[in-house]
């Protein structure tokens, strides 16, 4: 399935009716207003509307984004600005976070991640995670990998061997590790640490990876190798990456979400906004807001 | 080379500039706390030191094999040490497995604000380091006597030992719970894992090592314990090794107590060699948890 409505997709935040309108209008798809004139991957997660509550504090809102199969999706934006928080809307992270209250709505192929039909573990097992810095499980390497599907089912030997082995090798870490796998994660290196965290998000199989600022903790190197494994396995894995490095963003992502801060009428903390959505190389060379083009330019934030 | 080096500016201002006043008082400091480490050293020793010297002539194989007699010189503490294993022991099972409920309710389910909770915890706190003869007189009131009426047993030591324990192990276990760093909480859930699995798999074995050092000594107070159990009977002539939780008792500690209050000077080494037995004890009571603490640190 191709659809074309890439400008559809677009929307700013400038007052509610106009949202609906063009949440409408992707769920239709069927506005062809394009102008990158790149065909469209089938579109897996979107959310409506979304916003966040911490308590009384309203940290981010009216969020709508597509996610697309075969592409990785970079939000970017300042500090403060929302984007974890969004990141972790979408496999019900938040859940975790009593004060946290979330609005609007996520879909998951359709389905409302925080609807009755959703089970938060469910939603996190197919939509993965990696986190700002390498939590890798005070266990072995294959422990650590096979995690993942001894919780959510009961493995076999044979089946676990095969999918550590096979988790491993999607995540490049195969070639490094073969031969200690029994040893401790903490053994490793950071940058190869957030690859076992990788390769432990990759075995229980989900259709959407989330990665929140997975390079910050680690060198230029480190950083390479996931940014390249990042482009490997997007096919498979249709990737979702909060990060704070703009070079990293139009390196990477096919598509970005650039989000803002503004403080709000009766607010004293800034909520966060998106400011804009569109394909990486429209954001980077012809961003439609000011505030896009003052940021990527580094005169904001 | 030495270009170079001439082309870079001399530094002149490198030198300790440290005044005299400052530099006797980080030495008065340092001495400080070197007197004070000794004193510590110097009253164990000496404590050592002397129960080893009064006890040395009772600290053989029949001190530890015999039951008590009028005769000094076959008298013997056996009873007492089988005492000790089995309230002890019992004890300490049973609170650690109540204290484990309890600290995971508290810390990974309840609702850290409310106030039910809260007052819970103070409880708790306040119990920690409640007096133990107002256990042992707790202990007389409703185990021994009245309510249950287990008389001077076994298991009315355990239960009374037991609440004594309890408050100290669940702060422990609580502590060692809190410590466990949310990344791994998150890395569980992130996988697909239900609360009950991140706790079981990932939460609890984490804070094992915590958790078993807070048990051991929890134990070992325990072990020393004399106060609540001369309330409790444990004062008492005993020549047999319990066979249960009805069994009378008697502890190493209380022993001690009788024998060194003796007149006859060989009944005091008996006393002095049952001190070296309690300490040998303790002494691999807490072996065992650094040996549980690094076992499950390196267990992966």
């Amino acid at each position: 399935m191709v659809e074309d409505m890439s400008n559809a997709t677009i929307s700013k935040t400038t007052g509610g009716s106009r949202q609906s309108d063009s949440v409408v209008r992707v769920n239709l798809s069927s506005d062809s207003q394009s102008n990158s004139g790149k065909p469209q991957n089938e579109m897996i997660m979107q959310s409506v509307d979304l916003q966040v509550h911490y308590g009384d504090f309203l940290a981010v809102r009216d969020v709508n984004l597509t996610i697309h199969k075969g592409e990785i999706t970079a939000l970017i934006g300042p500090s403060g600005c929302g984007k974890s928080t969004i990141i972790r809307c979408f496999n019900r992270m938040n859940d975790l976070i009593p004060t946290a209250k979330v609005g609007g709505k996520v879909f998951y192929k359709g389905i409302d991640l925080y609807g009755p039909e959703a089970n938060a573990g469910e939603v996190r097992r197919r939509i993965g995670m990696v986190f700002q810095k390498p939590n890798p499980f005070p266990k072995s390497i294959y422990d650590n990998v096979a995690f993942g599907p001894r919780v959510n089912g009961k493995p076999t030997k044979a089946e676990t061997d095969e999918l550590v082995e096979s988790s491993l090798k999607r995540a490049a870490l195969w070639e490094e590790v073969k031969d200690r796998l029994k040893q401790s994660a903490f053994s490793l290196s950071g940058g190869q640490q957030q690859r076992l965290c990788i390769a432990r998000a990759l075995a229980v199989n989900p259709d959407v990876l989330l990665m929140d600022e997975p390079c910050s903790a680690l060198d230029p190197i480190a950083t390479a190798r996931i940014e390249d494994l990042m482009a490997e396995i997007k096919s498979e894995y249709p990737i979702v990456i909060v990060t704070h490095n703009m070079q990293q963003a139009a390196r990477v992502s096919d598509r970005t979400a650039f989000f803002n801060t503004e403080i709000g009428a009766n607010a004293t903390r800034p909520t966060g906004v998106l400011v804009e959505y569109d394909t990486t190389r429209k954001i980077f060379a012809n961003p439609s807001d000011t505030r896009t083009e003052q940021y990527i330019s580094g005169r904001m934030g | 080379m030495s270009s170079v080096v001439s082309a870079q500016p001399v530094a002149t201002d490198l030198h300790d500039t440290t005044s005299r006043s400052r530099k006797n008082l980080d030495k008065l400091f340092l001495g400080g706390l070197w007197i004070f480490t000794l004193l510590a050293i110097i009253t164990l020793v000496t404590l050592v030191g002397t129960t080893l010297l009064k006890g040395y002539s009772r600290l053989n194989l029949s001190l530890i094999t015999n039951f008590p007699s009028p005769f000094p010189e076959d008298a013997g503490i056996q009873a007492a040490i089988f005492g000790s294993i089995w309230v002890v022991v019992t004890s300490g099972l049973v609170s650690l497995f109540i204290a484990m409920g309890t600290a995971i309710y508290l810390e990974e389910f309840a609702d850290q604000g409310s106030r039910f909770n809260k007052l819970i915890t103070i409880n708790i706190q306040t119990l920690a380091g409640v007096p133990s003869i107002v256990f042992g007189i707790l202990g007389l009131a409703f185990v021994a006597r009245g309510w249950l009426g287990w008389g001077f047993t076994v298991g009315t030591a355990s239960a009374v030992l037991t609440m004594m324990v309890l408050p100290v192990m669940i702060v422990s276990a609580r502590e060692a719970l809190k410590a466990v760093p949310s990344s791994l909480r998150e890395g569980a859930y992130a996988l697909g894992a239900t609360r009950w699995q991140t706790i079981v798999k990932q939460v609890v074995p984490s804070a094992i090592p915590g958790i078993a050092t807070g048990s051991i000594l929890g134990v070992s107070r325990a072990l020393g314990e004399s106060a609540p159990l001369i309330l409790l009977g444990a004062l008492a002539y005993v020549s047999s090794n319990p066979a249960g939780f009805d069994s009378d008792y008697t502890v190493l500690p209380l022993v001690i107590l009788k024998y060194t209050q003796e007149a006859q000077e060989e009944f005091q080494a008996v006393g002095a060699a049952a001190i070296i037995v309690l300490l040998v004890l303790l002494i691999a009571l807490n072996m065992i948890a650094i040996v549980i603490r690094d076992k499950s640190r390196k267990s992966w």
